[in-house]
């Protein structure tokens, strides 16, 4: 069946397909993660602060970005981002951006919302006890939750943050919608240039396969340890 | 920002002579919703199946049951559709080949085939999950009354874990009919393509994109609020699910 | 009736469940099984009707070898009740629906006639009026009243209860233990898991003693309360009968 095929071609463009493709995915990947947590993380804070306006906005934030296809969304940001550049920084047109900010911004504000989620309910399922043993102690708002409330709501959903984050990594090889050259991109370049579809796209397959199989299996370790400390 | 609005541009006749820009996007919402629909039929059928085969005491079946998810959860949906689309064809025999490379309306039964079989290992996850929260005893009961192991499955615990897993399910549903968007990658051009093809042929970017985003929003209010409707006509008197 | 011969059951392969158990159920008679949490008796009973796998030993019931894997376990288990500790209703289903199923899928009754049979044993434990509820809307009692008719809706040729009353709340016990009583001098064959002496002392012909997955005892009922004969059993029963 593979008689015809050319597997020499992947062995060819290794270099470009890692220290290219898979180096652009993977910064992306890890970059947006960080942001999404931290942006998903003063959303969570917005949501459970109890002033009723900052929480709805969070609210709606949340619930609008998780109704809307991360396709739509990349274009969205692939447009706005030269706009929302202009109005930060006072130029007189449009700034132009380079394709991985302008995916970057995109990610972040995409995944803060699934982010969020799970921080939200990584606080919620701290005992209120906590922070009023904190508050007792003297201790601020942001005390509480910056030395309290907030480590332990992460170590809580380490496990799931990481899952979400497998996604993400996933999810990143959307940006070849805008001809970007992630590690998708890099091999359906090599693809299209050789006329190689299958056999990159096969590899393509089995290298996201391979990681993310890797990664979730790790994942379960951590949790089946955090399970057992607990 | 000086960009020129132009909220008029729905009314003007898109290139292509089939109508305005907004019958443009209508008919890419309607795309959007029978992919969906197709492929969320797909993840129902094949995730009941493997969700019940992860709860089954065979090994065998826990292990079919296990790849599936593995397979369909660990490669992006995009690549996924690659395969089915790019890949597939020349895999098969020349003549089922070339058949499937001529077949009419090919990137809608990729995507909905390749977006129903990615969604169906999370399907599969939820069921089992909502059946392995069942006691214990309502299996042993169905049992002891004499009901085999596919009458229990049929009358007993499917139609309480479905019951349980309704919520989940309602979400994986809306991001059954989002992942359709991904076709466009394969040529489909359901709701977010269109918009993209109004952006290109008409330069009114903000317009295109904000018509599909309240598209998708009005999608996911019918959509929650049927599902509500559905959860609240099976609720069980009585009887907490879930939470 | 029912035979239980030189029967062991571990579970995975360090913890022995049951050790070389044997005793039996004569048509007609009624026993009552006891013992500390842990000693097995439950097991034993899912045993009868192979709820549970067996290592070792045979199971006989109504001249039919359980534990033979050529044996039709559905039917056998369709002519044998069982009622369970935490009643097992089908929480999706109406009382009436709970008596009907079974009867419909797995004896091949017609609906009129399932409904019917339903309705007169809804009659006998005292719940007609509640047919149309669902199982969530009942009391505890009544639950396990309901749970008692439909074991007897399949017209069993034995009763097997694994400690009916236990997660009952005690001004309920007594409802639940009358209709057993009344089943008992009616002349069903019953195999009963159960704490409760004074049924034991109303209507068993023979108490079995179990502890540590062993049969300590085994006697008729006068002289199980009238001196036991062996230590554990008088140790159990001193604790039992004191409060």
């Amino acid at each position: 069946m593979f008689a015809s095929f050319d597997f020499d071609v992947i062995r060819r463009s290794l270099g470009y397909l890692f220290l290219d493709g898979m180096a652009f995915t993977l910064t992306l990947t890890a970059l947006s993660a960080l942001g999404g947590i931290i942006f998903g993380t003063l959303i969570a804070l917005m949501r459970l602060s109890g002033f009723k306006v900052l929480g709805r906005i969070a609210g709606l934030y949340v619930d609008f970005m998780r109704s809307l296809p991360l396709v739509l969304v990349i274009f969205w940001f692939y447009f706005l981002v030269p706009y929302l550049g202009q109005w930060l920084t006072g130029a007189s047109r449009p700034i132009s951006v380079g394709a991985f900010t302008s995916a970057l911004v995109t990610f972040i504000m995409f995944e803060a919302a699934y982010f969020s989620e799970i921080m939200r309910a990584g606080i919620q399922s701290i005992s209120k006890g906590q922070p009023a043993a904190a508050n007792a102690l003297g201790m601020t708002y942001a005390q509480t939750m910056r030395y309290v409330v907030l480590p332990q709501a992460f170590r809580n959903m380490l496990p799931v943050l990481l899952t979400q984050t497998i996604v993400l990594f996933q999810d990143t090889s959307l940006v070849y919608v805008l001809s970007m050259p992630d590690f998708l991109g890099a091999a359906s370049k090599v693809a299209q240039r050789d006329g190689r579809l299958v056999e990159m796209y096969l590899f393509a397959a089995v290298v996201y396969f391979t990681i993310s199989c890797v990664a979730s299996f790790g994942v379960r370790r951590l949790q089946a340890r955090i399970s057992i400390v607990r | 920002m000086n960009y020129n609005w132009n909220w008029s541009i729905f009314f003007e006749p898109a290139p292509g002579g089939t109508g305005t820009y907004f019958d443009m996007l209508l008919s890419g919402l309607w795309l959007t919703i029978q992919t969906g629909i197709f492929a969320w039929i797909i993840a129902l059928i094949f995730g009941s199946i493997v969700g019940v085969l992860r709860t089954l005491p065979s090994k065998t079946a826990y292990w079919i049951g296990f790849a599936w998810v593995e397979f369909f959860r660990n490669m992006p949906l995009l690549v996924q559709l690659f395969l089915w689309f790019f890949v597939l064809p020349e895999l098969l025999p020349r003549s089922w080949g070339l058949w499937l490379k001529q077949m009419p309306n090919a990137p809608f039964y990729t995507a909905a085939i390749g977006v129903g079989l990615f969604m169906s290992a999370r399907v599969a996850v939820q069921l089992a999950a909502g059946i392995a929260s069942l006691p214990r005893g309502q299996k042993q009961a169905a049992t002891a009354l004499g009901l085999t192991t596919f009458q229990g499955y049929r009358y007993v615990l499917l139609p309480i874990a479905f019951r349980i897993i309704m919520p989940p399910l309602t979400s994986e549903f809306l991001n059954t009919i989002k992942n359709t968007a991904v076709a466009i990658t394969i040529g489909l051009i359901e709701l977010t393509g269109q918009a993209r093809s109004m952006q290109e042929f008409s330069f009114q970017v903000f317009e295109a994109f904000t018509a599909a985003t309240v598209m998708y929003l009005l999608i996911n209010i019918v959509v929650v609020t049927g599902m509500r409707f559905l959860e609240r006509s099976l609720a069980i008197p009585g009887y907490i699910t879930g939470k | 009736m029912i035979e239980i011969n030189h029967v062991s059951k571990w579970y995975g392969s360090t913890f022995q469940a049951l050790k070389d158990c044997t005793t039996k159920v004569a048509k007609g008679e009624v026993v009552v099984v006891c013992g500390p949490s842990g000693s097995g008796k439950s097991t034993l009973i899912k045993c009868v009707n192979a709820l549970e796998p067996i290592q070792e030993g045979d199971i006989i019931l109504d001249g039919i070898k359980v534990n033979d894997p050529k044996t039709d376990l559905p039917k056998l288990r369709a002519r044998v009740g069982m009622v369970f500790q935490h009643f097992e209703l089908f929480p999706h289903l109406k009382i009436i629906e709970n008596l009907c199923l079974a009867q419909e899928k797995v004896l091949g009754r017609s609906h009129d006639e399932a409904m019917a049979k339903a309705a007169k044993l809804l009659d006998r434990v005292g719940l007609k009026v509640h047919a149309n509820k669902y199982p969530a809307e009942l009391s505890g009692g009544q639950q396990q009243r309901v749970a008692i008719a439909r074991a007897l809706a399949m017209d069993p040729i034995a009763m097997l209860f694994d400690e009916p009353t236990s997660a009952l709340d005690p001004e309920m016990i007594s409802e639940v233990l009358d209709v057993m009583v009344d089943l008992a001098r009616e002349g069903m064959t019953m195999m009963v898991v159960t704490h409760e002496m004074g049924f034991a002392r109303k209507v068993a012909h023979r108490v079995i003693f179990m502890d540590q997955g062993e049969i300590v005892e085994d006697a008729l009922k006068d002289d199980f309360f009238g001196k036991p004969r062996s230590d554990r059993a008088q140790k159990f029963l001193s604790k039992i009968l004191s409060h």
